[in-house]
């Protein structure tokens, strides 16, 4: 794989030989886990194994789970207390599962975030982007539907705004919220079909997963330089790569340990920290909570979905545009929709022939205001809309578009980028060798470590 | 730079969770000092006991516990009552049972009763259905250093009545500097000595406004003592792993770092 030349596995005892020729499996293992991976890779490159570990993590805990959980409007409340107060080792379950869903996206947005400031997204790695684009949706989708399945005020209220969004597309949004839903509103109908996608989902999001680490072992890792590593010879691959085993795995492992003490401290002392008290209020039709707020992590699109109200002069233009199909709900469905795309795709956006933020002195500026702004977004997206807050998320959403749009397409034509290394060796060695080529082009920023 | 990332994720976390967003009152609300608080916080049994006399004597009058086991009384980490008080207390509950078609007096494997007002909310959960504490300006930072406040939210709520009352649509309601909207549809539950304590404990309304929170925060989460014993060392041993694989990681890395030293001759 990668077409970096490296060490393949060559079967030795008969047994060995014997399975090799009916199925090649163990050299598939061996492969994927000896692949040459770049060996200047920082920090930032941990997030890939935090997030495989959440996946199951969290098919783990929910599987254990759904054996103890009743899917009926009248009983889903009550089995969850029942998983907290009766279940052995159910409060931690839950608890775990629960909290799990906030160290999952933790884990996703830092991967999409080095990804974007390293340039990953960047040719030959377009599939990876796109299929993590795919998984990232399909997290949010079963997260959202987890959410739900407690049945607690803001689940069900919560389901009710989200399946709306449905609802306010024109001519045949209401027949798809109602077919969504299973009925005219939120309901067992509802309740029972968010369970089956909940559980299905994480497994079409293992799969991707797997097609996932296919596509970037074919392309070969990026690295925080941005440069190829050398196919030529097996020599200056070597110089340039490691073993993925165990130089980066026991790297990797060593970071998941940190981030899970993190994790079990938020577990054990402050379970409650990211959920909204409101749900532990039992799912009532008849009150609305005063407040409905989603998720910390749907927060930024949340924002972007509020921003464009119908005093907007573009949401104006657009319903007048176009007769007022497209009224400040629909556009502000589109909008949000349309944040996702956007991101989804940046490989064709980005107009620079440099891959590493590290060496574009222009681009370095956007992209720490876009990460600002994308927790300005999450901010205002939990203020009520009103006053001050509905212009905030306007701003913010203006600026997550323009970034996108104008600044990546506009930035790869005016921008003069910095030297970059010849080779992943001399950035390697810039850090970590005393005769290390001082001076010529290696860049003084602190990758590794 | 993407440390900085990092911690700034972690902040804007801290800053941005639903939890301290919405939900409760914007009235006021006293930080009382409970046992249970932070990591090393646990239940005083005692206090439970207090605070199960309470809601027995005053709160079941109307609200209810449907969720909570009645057997759970006799958990060591909960009031801690003997076996037979437990059976004894059971007792005190007439259910209805649908397998006999009829009223029986409560088992230890019964649940308390559900509300008898149908206003009255239930209280099993009430104590993490509410929040004290929130913000400033949405940034949650409150609800991170003094913690959801749910137990607060309640004590507050049955110690700050002002003793108006005022008469909307026919029915009284009392006003109230914690409840959202200042104005409560609960008569004002507690006054001085409105329980007697065996062990003469105080029983001003402070005092039992807290034992009766403290009470609830345990019916809210029973396994909490579980829980924080399972971080205490589930963050012990995976700070011993993390060490180990730090110098796992150290020691596989140092011929790698250093390679240009011993293995490339002078250039």
């Amino acid at each position: 794989m990668s077409g970096i030349p490296h060490d393949h596995y060559e079967p030795k005892s008969n047994g060995e030989k014997w399975l090799h020729r009916r199925l090649p499996i163990v050299s598939l293992m061996y492969d994927t886990l000896m692949i040459p991976t770049p060996k200047n890779l920082n920090w930032m490159w941990i997030w890939g194994i935090v997030l495989v570990f959440c996946l199951v993590m969290q098919i783990i805990t929910g599987v254990v789970l759904v054996m103890h959980y009743t899917p009926h409007v009248d009983m889903a409340f009550a089995s969850v207390e029942h998983i907290m107060r009766n279940v052995n080792g159910g409060w931690a379950l839950r608890y775990i599962h629960q909290n799990g869903a906030s160290l999952f996206f933790i884990a996703v947005y830092m991967h999409i975030f080095r990804g974007l400031y390293y340039g990953s997204y960047k040719a030959p790695r377009e599939i990876t982007w796109i299929i993590g684009m795919l998984i990232y949706l399909l997290m949010m989708a079963t997260a959202f539907m987890g959410y739900v399945l407690p049945w607690g005020q803001m689940s069900f209220w919560g389901a009710t705004v989200i399946t709306g969004l449905f609802g306010a597309i024109p001519f045949v949004g209401d027949a798809i919220q109602t077919w969504l839903l299973g009925g005219p509103a939120v309901d067992n109908a509802t309740l029972n079909r968010f369970l089956s996608l909940h559980y299905l989902l994480p497994f079409v999001i293992l799969g991707l997963v797997i097609v996932h680490v296919w596509a970037f072992h074919t392309t070969g890792n990026n690295n925080p330089t941005g440069v190829e590593v050398r196919r030529t010879s097996r020599k200056e691959a070597d110089a340039d790569t490691l073993p993925f085993w165990p130089y980066f795995v026991i790297k990797d492992l060593f970071a998941l340990a940190v981030i899970l003490i993190g994790f079990f401290a938020v577990v054990g002392f402050m379970p409650n920290f990211l959920g909204h008290p409101d749900n532990y209020i039992e799912a009532n039709p008849m009150i609305t909570p005063a407040h409905i707020v989603p998720e910390w992590y749907f927060l930024p699109f949340y924002a972007v979905l509020r921003a464009f109200d119908g005093d907007v002069w573009v949401v104006i233009a657009a319903s007048f545009l176009t007769g007022g199909i497209v009224n400040a709900a629909f556009f502000g469905v589109i909008a949000m929709f349309g944040a996702i795309v956007v991101l989804a795709l940046v490989p064709w956006l980005d107009t620079s022939s440099v891959r590493s933020g590290r060496y574009r002195p222009m681009f370095k500026w956007f992209f720490w205001i876009f990460i600002l702004n994308f927790f300005l977004l999450m901010w205002v997206g939990a203020r009520p809309a009103e006053g001050i807050y509905p212009y905030i998320a306007l701003v913010g959403s203006a600026y997550w578009f323009a970034y996108f749009l104008l600044i990546l397409p506009i930035l790869g034509v005016i921008e003069k980028p910095l030297p970059q290394p010849e080779t992943i060796e001399e950035d390697f060695n810039a850090h970590y060798g005393p005769e290390a080529q001082g001076g010529t082009s290696a860049p003084v920023s602190n990758p590794a470590e | 730079m993407f440390r900085n990332l990092a911690l700034s994720t972690l902040t804007a976390l801290a800053l941005s969770t639903g939890g301290a967003i919405a939900a409760g009152g914007a009235g006021h609300v006293t930080d009382y000092d409970f046992s249970f608080e932070g990591p090393f916080g646990t239940y005083d049994q005692n206090q439970l006991q207090r605070g199960l006399q309470i809601y027995t004597e005053v709160c079941a009058a109307c609200h209810g516990l449907q969720f909570v086991p009645i057997r759970t009384l006799g958990d060591e980490n909960g009031p801690g009552l003997p076996e037979e008080q437990v059976r004894a207390y059971a007792e005190f509950f007439e259910i209805y049972d649908p397998a006999i078609e009829d009223w029986r007096p409560a088992t230890p494997n019964d649940h308390f009763p559900g509300s008898n007002l149908e206003t009255a909310p239930d209280l099993s959960l009430m104590a993490k259905a509410r929040a004290g504490f929130h913000g400033p300006a949405g940034l949650a930072l409150n609800p991170l250093f003094r913690g959801i406040g749910g137990a607060e939210y309640i004590a507050s709520l049955l110690v700050y009545y002002t003793g108006e009352e005022v008469e909307q649509a026919g029915t009284i309601l009392y006003e109230n500097e914690t409840f959202e909207g200042g104005l409560i549809s609960m008569a004002p539950p507690l006054w001085d000595g409105a329980v007697e304590f065996n062990d003469g404990s105080p029983n001003d309304v402070v005092s039992m406004s807290q034992d009766v929170a403290a009470f609830l925060m345990w019916t809210a989460e029973p396994k909490m003592m579980e829980r924080k014993q399972m971080g205490f060392v589930s963050v012990i041993l995976l700070t011993i792993l993390s060490v180990l694989l730090y110098l796992t990681n150290k020691r596989i890395w140092a011929p790698v770092k250093h390679r240009t030293r011993s293995d490339t001759p002078a250039e």
